[in-house]
């Protein structure tokens, strides 16, 4: 016996008591820091860049004045100002909102269901949320708002968070879901919700004519009317986004599987309740500003776990900052290409985020182990 | 001496587990004292992994008593018997392209704290396990990509990282070929020999068994029907009994180890 109560071994090696240096993933701070530094380059450009142009100078001296202590003399219009803080700015951070809660919720999703395609709505989020949507074409002249938001989102946010609970509730016998059980019942549900939809625009001569305001609402666009609706929704995904933080570890121990993750002493079904409250809560968010926007819960986690690996502590905020820069310049595209026509930002999440995944996938291809 | 914390006996009385209706444990009753290292034999279906799964807490709905140390399982949180008891699997892949250390580290979650964090201390405790079994240089690849008698060793550093009273073994050989088979049974055999940690290993390979266990049960049809020293438990007429085979077995002249030969046809009378 050694000294430090271990087995002295007779290998040369431990008699030449070689150190190993301890191997450690990217660090952290520069990984944060660098996306930190794009996502703050993104919203600049975000805030900067849209139909009316406005001095560069401008965008400085609203950024000073907005600072405490600092109060200059405007050299720029008042509409100017409106259109930035007023418009753009909430905008920008809508989009930013949405697309790191969505990239949360799909390293959480992805995490917990061992799943390369599991996205924030495998689970009948996107089915709830398009039904909950399509039940709210119905109720369009009741002219009804909460929180700043209209019929619409509102029951896609309750559809989409609803569908979620009613998946877990019936997929758990015994007071267990099973990984598998989820997924399927997830897919049952999706595709239920999915044919009433159908049935309802069907159906429904007063859907099918509302029915481009749903769709584009399904498709996905950052639709966002001023502060009000940001000042409920964003402490919502800051809130979400820290509950996020505290289940990496246990995410990290679910790679073992459910029981291998027992046996490290994780209390699975707590687990598993905690991280679908948590992704479908910050999905159902997302929602609610955004509709269904595709691509950004899949790809993001994976294009940043290409990058820096699997370990959910660094990824997890990583995929955060990444999708929170990636929708605000997809968003950027969207209302700038064609304007003063929008297109749906879910169009270019696909289109512009798929090759280029495509592109990192094949560069590190053999590396990339799901 | 600090190797005091790693010892804790184990006792397990009147188990019985019943599986959708079906009894695959009756009245499973033996006893481990602290340090010792002890095998699990028996033929498939006889109940062996649903013993393990009952000893190391995943498996709870049995009646009977099953204690670590003087803890009465049933009454221990996941975690806290993570802390008592690690478990070592067959080798298994992981999803993702986790590395070495990160799998290893696994065995520090009963001791993370809620923001999840692994601190000097445990990062010590990861070195100690990483070079207890010689993987330290492994630290930084894939561990997907290890070969399976690499992976193996992983997953003991694994389980060592849960810093364990008792390590259990869930036939931990069965994807390795012979030399590994050695190598892996040296290595818990020192494991057990340094750290005092109390060994018990469902296993398949009855001449290993006999090469590196001082003692051995025999489980057959979920029942106990043999337990004691190696040279004792492997006879001719128990292999007859419990596992179907007619074998001879043998005392090797220069160990004093049992080996087991099976009867087999001699090759003319192969068609």
């Amino acid at each position: 016996m050694s000294d430090d109560g271990h087995p002295a071994v007779s290998l040369p090696r431990s008699l030449g008591r070689v150190e190993h240096a301890r191997w450690h993933g990217p660090r952290a701070s520069v990984v944060l820091g660098g996306l930190v530094g794009i996502l703050l380059i993104a919203a600049a450009a975000g805030v900067w860049v849209g139909s009316v142009w406005i001095h560069p100078t401008a965008l400085i001296g609203m950024f000073w004045n907005a600072m405490p202590f600092v109060e200059m003399q405007p050299w720029w219009s008042a509409t100017d100002q409106q259109i930035l803080i007023g418009i753009r700015l909430p905008r920008v951070l809508a989009a930013a909102g949405v697309g790191a809660s969505l990239s949360i919720a799909g390293v959480m999703f992805q995490g917990l269901l061992r799943n390369p395609l599991a996205d924030p709505f495998v689970i009948g989020a996107s089915g709830g949320a398009a039904m909950g949507a399509a039940a709210g074409t119905f109720l369009l002249g009741l002219q009804f708002t909460a929180f700043g938001f209209g019929v619409i989102p509102l029951l896609g946010f309750l559809g989409s968070f609803a569908a979620v609970w009613i998946v877990f509730v019936l997929a758990r016998h015994h007071g267990r879901a099973r990984i598998s059980g989820l997924i399927l019942v997830g897919f049952a549900v999706s595709s239920v919700a999915g044919a009433v939809n159908a049935l309802l625009v069907m159906l429904s001569d007063q859907l099918q004519l509302r029915m481009v305001q749903t769709l584009t609402w399904i498709l996905g666009g950052i639709s966002v009317n001023g502060w009000t609706p940001l000042a409920t929704v964003l402490p919502v995904m800051a809130v979400g986004g820290v509950a996020g933080m505290l289940l990496t570890a246990r995410l990290n121990a679910l790679v073992l599987g459910e029981r291998g993750a027992v046996r490290v002493g994780v209390d699975i079904e707590r687990t598993k309740l905690f991280v679908i409250a948590v992704a479908s809560l910050l999905t159902a968010v997302a929602v609610s500003l955004s509709g269904l926007i595709a691509f950004v819960g899949l790809l993001i986690p994976h294009a940043v776990r290409l990058v820096i690996g699997p370990n959910n502590r660094l990824l997890l905020p990583a995929a955060a900052l990444a999708g929170a820069a990636y929708l605000i310049l997809m968003d950027l595209i969207a209302r700038t290409l064609l304007a003063p026509m929008e297109l749906p930002v879910g169009i270019f999440t696909a289109i512009v985020g798929s090759p280029f995944f495509i592109i990192l996938l094949r560069r590190v291809r053999g590396n990339y182990e799901f | 001496m600090n190797s005091d914390r790693h010892r804790a006996s184990i006792d397990v009385d009147d188990l019985s587990f019943a599986y959708n209706g079906t009894q695959v444990l009756h009245d499973v009753t033996f006893h481990l004292a602290s340090g010792e290292m002890v095998a699990i034999i028996g033929p498939n279906g006889a109940g062996k992994t649903t013993l393990m799964a009952c000893v190391n807490g995943i498996l709870r709905e049995h009646t009977g008593r099953i204690c670590i140390g003087n803890a009465d399982l049933r009454f221990m949180k996941a975690r806290e018997v993570a802390r008592h008891i690690a478990v070592v699997p067959q080798e298994f892949q992981v999803p993702f392209a986790y590395r070495v250390r990160e799998v290893v580290a696994l065995g520090r979650s009963p001791y993370l704290g809620r923001f999840g964090t692994l601190h000097e201390s445990d990062e010590r405790a990861i070195d100690r396990a990483l070079a207890v079994t010689d993987v330290e240089e492994l630290q930084g690849r894939e561990y997907n990509a290890l070969s399976g008698g690499e992976r193996q060793r992983v997953v003991i550093a694994l389980a060592l990282a849960q810093d364990p009273r008792v390590l259990l073994l869930d036939e931990p050989t069965v994807h390795l070929d012979l030399s590994h088979r050695i190598d892996l049974l040296r290595l818990v055999a020192k494991i057990n020999a340094g750290r005092g940690v109390t060994v018990l290993a469902a296993m398949h390979d009855i001449d290993l068994v006999a090469g590196f266990f001082p003692r051995v049960i025999v489980l057959g049809n979920g029942r106990v029907v043999a337990d004691g020293p190696a040279g004792d438990v492997i006879t001719s007429s128990m292999l007859q009994r419990v596992f179907d085979v007619e074998a001879q077995v043998i005392e090797d002249p220069d160990t004093g180890l049992s080996r087991v030969f099976p009867k087999l046809d001699p090759p003319a009378e192969r068609v």
